[in-house]
């Protein structure tokens, strides 16, 4: 049993006391209370639509609770507005980067509050500043580097620096790891540590149990706009943690039965191909996938593996080699051939590729076959047909709210969004199942939903391409690794016998057996 | 409170006070050169309601507009602003006409073969720039009004030809054969009080209603507008973009081109040297606009326009300066922009109340 959580009054920076929130009839925050000392990090845990960014946004300003109070530093105060909650010391980084692409990191910091010297434009002064703090924290940045050069941990950085700048003490953290790779989410533990050795407090919301596990002093858990209850981060464990959020026991593991793999589905051979700037990116990757197993890509961004993808699904031209699946040639073809000759994906980023949010969940089911018997008949749209079968599918993939068939899929949570893609893909049915950051951005209960749905693939003999940033994800599901450096397959390892230093270690482009 | 957010998210609703203002601020205008408002809205709405006729003539001048509407309308579905809607509709005059005046044969096969030209030229016109598009990356808006004016001065140089133009008059060709022409039959037009009564309007209206039924129905529509409103899924899923667009914008230039026929074979009867672009095309962004983008909306708003235009051009008459009309209509286009960001706000504003 866990102490129950200790409020030690002279070192509240923040209490939030019953903060009820509506949205129509929709309850959003149920009477939460959150407490944040000086110094502290505190995680806030819920899935997805349990009202954690609700709370937060009542907290910077950006929504007005219905009732309910709020106290910063001791008074209690009424936040009107961002422009208010930065004057209180309160500075928010939110997930989706707010950054100017085309200007610099400094230009970017003090974009709002420029420095003047006279007329003009204090670049250098500002400069000197966002240095100071940068070192102080270690955050490293290049103040001149322009955000549209700098990679996703970067720009992270600027956006920190940027609430810094501001003098703010209390730093609220929107889902910050959900583009970064390990390494910098390493790195980012280690600035928040930092920034909490030097008083300042962070908030934190997340749905990753591992990062609150290794950053976090305190936990407030939130389900279904309730509050659930405050623990110490060290006395609970990460199963405890999940099930506390979503309310019920978790089932981890997933039903993968051992399998020997059967005859070879796709085989990459000796593949180049230029990145969009024509650097050569992927430098003679040799890659295959068999019937019933699933093969895990796992490396550091940047290293080809987005262009691979972009290859297979028939997106960007190779330069040369062969992508043979089932014993023909796809290299080079039409996305509709490709998916013709039984290639079918979860793109990495759902919303640009995988679904048309104007569209109801109906037409989004039928991306593919739309022009197949019985959703058409000489070109003609069968509506009932369109309808009965997202029907059965909302039904047998648990997409949610269930009368979502006529709704455009835009308005469904992003786990609900993933669950449709999810239900087409796994629908077709197709030899090889090519996965891209499958469960980005997803709760804990649609994490395990999606990993059984890819495990399922497999079971039935089909050949998967799982291909994810998560080392955990990677490491749970596969059958085999494969570690992708400099566009290269550098590494192969059973799944196993994967441990993350071995993998770490390929990742960084060192060899086995050295 | 339903009922007060259904009305504020109501396309019809923000349309209906952007035409309201678009009149006041008309109305300011006609103050400022020493007109009466009432005296010019009078005289405006008398020239359109008074007579049945006058009604015909109305629905005469919508024709046009109604298929440019479509055709624009058309354009936005699938993510293309078709501003070359202008040139299409000329090149579809020009073809109707030098079918209409070369080729002599029995009306059945003439008027179709007129329209058909028509259609086609339209198509091929917008097709070269959908091709500079996909093949070069041209940005389409570029190349659509240079080939409005393309087509501007093509038009004026066929009227210069010896087998176009009238004899010793070289401001305009001669009236295409009787056999082009696509008049109500006689005692209808007697009985209607309207000489140019013709089969254009009925056209239009089948014509909005197929490309609704497109829209809406069809497989094809349904690939469009998923290119429309997010290429990069479409390509993902495997629909040819390419070809996508190509169909889409020959569609959208085929309407215009048809616009461009019915005017010439319904109302003009022949091409007269420009001096300035006539404005048909540009008109159809204002007809899409009103109508929302929909078909059957596009209808609605070119008998709008149409009304507008007719009514208009009476105020000589009455020596209020016929110009009033493109102000109010452009008073309306801005106060429609303008409104989509008011509706959102509004709307935030109530579901803001309703929660307190």
């Amino acid at each position: 049993m866990e102490k129950a959580y200790q409020v030690d009054k002279n070192k509240v920076v923040i209490s939030m006391k019953g903060i009820v929130k509506k949205f129509d009839n929709l309850l959003v925050n149920d009477h939460i209370d959150l407490t944040v000392h000086k110094g502290e990090i505190h995680a806030i845990l819920g899935e997805n639509g349990a009202g954690k960014s609700t709370l937060m946004n009542i907290l910077y300003g950006l929504a007005k609770p219905n009732s309910g109070e709020i106290i910063v530093k001791g008074k209690a105060v009424p936040i009107e507005s961002p422009k208010h909650a930065i004057e209180l010391g309160i500075g928010m980084v939110h997930q989706h980067f707010m950054l100017v692409q085309p200007f610099t990191v400094t230009e970017n910091i003090i974009l709002g509050m420029e420095t003047l010297n006279g007329i003009v434009l204090d670049i250098k002064s500002a400069k000197k500043k966002v240095l100071e703090i940068s070192q102080k924290y270690g955050l490293k940045v290049d103040p001149d580097a322009k955000i549209e050069d700098i990679s996703v941990g970067m720009q992270q950085r600027v956006e920190i620096l940027k609430v810094l700048y501001r003098g703010a003490d209390i730093l609220i953290l929107d889902e910050p790891t959900a583009s970064l790779t390990i390494a910098e989410i390493n790195e980012l533990i280690e600035i928040m540590n930092h920034l909490a050795a030097d008083g300042k407090s962070i908030i934190l919301i997340t749905h990753k149990l591992k990062e609150i596990k290794a950053s976090a002093d305190y936990c407030t858990i939130i389900r279904q706009g309730k509050y659930i209850k405050t623990v110490k981060v060290d006395e609970v464990e990460e199963n405890h943690l999940a099930s506390m959020m979503v309310g019920r026991e978790l089932v981890y593991e997933v039903d993968k039965k051992p399998m020997l793999p059967g005859k070879t589905v796709i085989d990459i051979k000796n593949l180049h191909a230029k990145d969009y700037r024509g650097v050569e990116i992927l430098k003679g990757l040799n890659l295959m996938v068999r019937q019933g197993e699933i093969v895990g890509l796992i490396g550091v961004d940047g290293n080809g593996q987005t262009e691979l993808i972009e290859i297979l699904t028939g997106l960007l031209r190779g330069e040369s080699g062969d992508v043979i699946m089932n014993g023909e040639s796809i290299f080079n073809a039409e996305p509709k051939q490709v998916f013709d000759k039984g290639v079918s994906s979860i793109p990495a980023d759902r919303q640009k590729h995988g679904l048309i949010l104007e569209y109801s969940v109906a037409d989004n089911l039928i991306l593919q076959n739309y022009n197949q018997k019985p959703f058409s008949q000489k070109g003609i749209l069968q509506r009932n047909e369109i309808e009965k079968y997202a029907e059965e599918l909302i039904e047998k993939f648990d997409i949610r709210p269930k009368d979502s068939v006529n709704k455009p899929v835009g308005q469904l949570s992003g786990g609900n969004q993933q669950k449709v893609i999810i239900a087409r893909e796994v629908t077709n049915d197709k030899d090889l199942l090519i996965a891209v950051n499958p469960t980005r951005g997803l709760d804990v209960g649609a994490i395990a939903f999606v990993h059984k749905y890819i495990v399922e693939q497999r079971n039935k003999k089909k050949a998967v391409l799982l291909v994810s940033f998560e080392l955990d994800e990677i490491m749970s599901l596969s059958d085999r690794i494969e570690v992708i450096f400099d566009g290269q397959i550098t590494g192969s390892v059973s799944g196993d016998d994967a441990d993350e230093n071995t993998l770490g270690l390929l990742m960084a482009g060192g060899k086995l057996n050295e | 409170m339903n009922k007060k957010r259904s009305i504020l998210s109501n396309h019809a609703f923000y349309l209906l006070i952007a035409i309201i203002l678009g009149f006041l601020a008309g109305a300011i205008m006609l103050l400022a050169v020493g007109v009466s408002p009432i005296t010019a809205y009078g005289k405006l709405l008398e020239s359109v309601f008074s007579r049945p006729k006058f009604i015909v003539w109305s629905m005469n001048y919508a024709t046009p507009l109604i298929l440019t509407g479509l055709a624009v309308a058309f354009s936005f579905k699938m993510g293309v602003f078709n501003i070359g809607a202008e040139g299409q509709f000329v090149v579809g005059s020009m073809a109707a006409c030098a079918v209409g005046v070369l080729v002599d044969v029995p009306a059945v096969l003439h008027v179709p073969l007129c329209i058909l030209a028509a259609i086609s030229a339209g198509a091929a016109w917008a097709l070269i720039v959908a091709y500079l598009k996909i093949k070069r990356g041209i940005n389409e808006v570029l190349s659509f009004i240079m080939f409005n004016w393309i087509a501007f001065y093509l038009s004026n140089f066929m009227v210069n030809l010896k087998v176009m133009h009238k004899v010793n008059n070289r401001e305009a060709t001669k009236n295409v054969l009787d056999s082009a022409r696509i008049f109500f039959p006689e005692n209808v037009r007697d009985i209607l009080g309207c000489s140019s009564a013709n089969y254009g309007f009925i056209l239009a209206i089948i014509l909005a209603v197929i490309i609704w039924f497109i829209l809406k129905k069809t497989t094809l529509g349904y690939t469009i507008c998923a290119v429309g409103y997010n290429i990069n899924a479409a390509k993902y899923c495997g629909i040819h973009t390419n070809r996508i667009t190509l169909t889409a914008i020959g569609i959208s230039g085929g309407l215009a081109g048809l616009g461009g026929a019915v005017q010439l074979l319904g109302m003009t009867g022949r091409l007269s040297k420009f001096a300035g672009q006539e404005g048909f095309g540009f008109q159809g962004i204002t007809v899409a606009l009103i109508g929302a983008s929909n078909p059957i909306g596009c209808i609605f708003s070119g008998l709008f326009y149409g009304a507008m235009k007719y009514g208009g051009s009476k105020l000589s008459l009455i020596d209020v300066p016929t110009e009033i009309v493109d102000i109010i209509m452009g008073m309306i286009i801005l106060l429609i922009g303008v409104s989509y960001t008011l509706k959102s706000d509004f709307l935030k504003r109530v579901i803001k109340k309703e929660a307190e």
